[in-house]
């Protein structure tokens, strides 16, 4: 390798016969090697392990270390037991409320910059998606900040007299999991919703006002059909992290708040029931693949019949 | 482009929404550095007076310093890595038809979508059953696999947007492919590179889920925040230590963003 860790000297005739142009008269040889680090870090870092996980949930905790034997206790336990039924649905439905607020408060604005700003577009979409990149433990901490039980919510009403004491329901609800998990995956949603808007051919927005659509007609039958695909994956997008969150129900939901992540994170550390934890990581992530097929099954049928 | 056309005139509700939009999106953050320097050790209103002794305070905190150089050590490694293999794997996708390439690639993309606690619990089995202790290192694994697809997702469209007549005419005057990617093809990446190497920092340098399940005794920057969350006393600091990092923050990934944009196609220039 190490002939091809530097620039070939004089390049132009050395290039001929180095490993570097044997890879060249192989394309597919070259771009598997290219590729090569990345899948071994995939594979390593993300294949082995889940593998792995998907043996332990099978196994049971035993008294020192594991019970190897495989079993679908974990898994019984997982469907019987009230709790994790209730925390894997009210994961869902805090996710999917999150995920339906955030998408249908980003449309406009995607809307708003794929067709109505003309100058400093970039700009635009950088600043929408600025905040994505900073530290979502610190955006998390922010919610909690804003609001707490002396928060500035609550502070800023009571001191303007608007409210007589504290709103409890504030801090530690499923509401406030669900206001900033919007906050937070805005700009998840933006990007894909302003790609497809962007794409829309503007002649047919042209050709349905010349036929006599008004604006609205124009919306629901043009604009918004074909925006379908970025609905479709920015809601992908955003539901799948947000069900498995840990860090805005661990700092935000309180009792009341908590959602499935967090349960996975106890029975890997207070709990120590590793194998339980795995079963329930399993758990998710086949709820999570149910629900990729689902989506896919969806866009792809829409696109079907709008073909 | 038309610039005024009836269907893309100003519509004015769409633009007070679109800033109400931006305001709330940026409002919440700003909070943060606004009460890091109210001298109330209360994060409350009214604001009590103007300090910044809550800043002065984080100077004294070893364990701080210790955690914000671990992270640096991680975010540069996991950075310049991530960067390096993303390369590597972003030429290949778009020069080369490869079976089963879309499936690597959403492979790849993988660690954006799939929420990190699984991967996190996955490494941490991984590890333990192999015997590995938890250290700097294995939270750095754990970092590189979540930059990965922010990497390869920064260069694709670099290599996507240039013309590949560009390296072919190299090689036709006889530059081997070795001295091509040198000449022709890093410089006209190397915006998207370094955009790249920016924005895998940041993300390495505030990740907390894979560090939270994957470091031992030595935490990063967002495990000693996590930990400190736990005092109320230590609250104000907590403000302050978080303003500067958003601050950084800010001022990393809006450099990284302009960067990455550099000479490429403006997203509003679309094809006939």
């Amino acid at each position: 390798m190490s002939s091809i860790a530097e620039p070939a000297p004089g390049g132009v005739l050395s290039g001929a016969r180095s490993p570097g142009a044997w890879f060249y008269r192989r394309p597919a040889v070259a771009g598997y090697a290219l590729l090569s680090p990345a899948m071994a870090i995939m594979l390593v870092g993300v294949l082995l392990p889940v593998l792995i996980l998907v043996a332990m949930s099978f196994w049971t905790r035993g008294g020192i270390g594991f019970d190897t034997t495989p079993t679908l206790d974990n898994y019984r336990k997982a469907a019987e037991e009230p709790i994790y039924l209730a925390l894997l649905l009210r994961s869902f439905w805090v996710a999917g409320i999150a995920t339906v607020a955030t998408v249908a408060l980003c449309y406009p604005m995607a809307y708003y910059v794929a067709f109505h700003v003309h100058r400093h577009k970039m700009l635009w979409i950088i600043l929408m998606t600025l905040p994505f990149w900073t530290s979502y433990l610190l955006r998390v901490f922010a919610w909690k900040v804003i609001l707490g039980y002396e928060g500035v919510i609550n502070s800023g009403f009571l001191s303007l007299g608007l409210i007589a004491e504290p709103l409890a329901f504030l801090l530690y609800s499923p509401t406030a999991v669900i206001i900033t998990l919007a906050h937070a995956w805005a700009a998840f949603a933006i990007l894909p919703l302003y790609v497809s808007l962007e794409k829309i051919d503007r002649s047919l927005l042209e050709a349905a006002t010349d036929l006599g659509d008004g604006p609205a007609r124009r919306f629901f039958r043009i604009t918004l059909p074909l925006s379908v695909p970025g609905i479709v994956s920015a809601t992908f997008l955003i539901f799948i992290p947000t069900t498995g969150d840990y860090i805005t129900p661990a700092l935000l939901g309180g009792p009341d708040g908590a959602m499935i992540g967090n349960l996975i994170q106890l029975q890997f550390g207070p709990v120590n029931n590793w194998p339980m934890g795995a079963a329930l990581s399993i758990v998710l992530m086949l709820w999570i693949a149910l629900t990729g097929f689902v989506f896919l099954y969806l866009a792809r049928t829409f696109r079907e019949r709008s073909a | 482009m038309r610039e005024t056309s009836y269907i893309t005139r100003p519509n004015l509700p769409l633009r007070v929404y679109a800033w109400v939009f931006l305001t709330v999106l940026y409002v919440p953050i700003l909070f943060i550095p606004l009460f890091a320097f109210n001298t109330s050790i209360y994060v409350r209103f009214p604001l009590e007076g103007f300090t910044t002794q809550w800043f002065a305070a984080l100077m004294g905190r070893a364990q701080l310093w210790d955690s914000l150089w671990n992270s640096v050590r991680v975010a540069v490694v996991v950075s310049v890595l991530s960067t390096a293999v993303g390369l590597m794997a972003a030429r290949a996708i778009t020069r080369r038809r490869l079976p089963g390439q879309s499936a690597i690639v959403a492979f790849i993309m993988l660690p954006l979508v799939v929420p990190g606690i699984i991967f996190g619990v996955a490494l941490l089995v991984l590890l333990s059953r192999l015997g590995v202790p938890l250290s700097l290192y294995t939270v750095a694994i754990g970092h590189l696999i979540v930059c990965l697809p922010f990497a390869v997702a920064t260069l694709l469209p670099r290599f996507e947007g240039f013309d590949v007549s560009m390296e072919e005419a190299s090689a036709d005057l006889g530059v081997g492919p070795w001295a091509t990617f040198w000449r022709v093809t890093f410089p006209i990446v190397l915006p998207g590179v370094v955009s790249s190497l920016l924005l895998t920092f940041t993300v390495s340098f505030d990740e907390f889920i894979m560090a939270f399940f994957l470091s031992s005794t030595d935490a990063t920057l967002p495990m000693y925040i996590w930990s400190q969350l736990r005092f109320p006393r230590e609250f104000p600091s907590v403000l302050a230590l978080a303003s500067l990092i958003l601050g950084a923050s800010f001022l990393l990934v809006f450099a990284a963003l302009a960067i990455g944009r550099m000479g490429a196609r403006r997203p509003d220039a679309r094809a006939p």
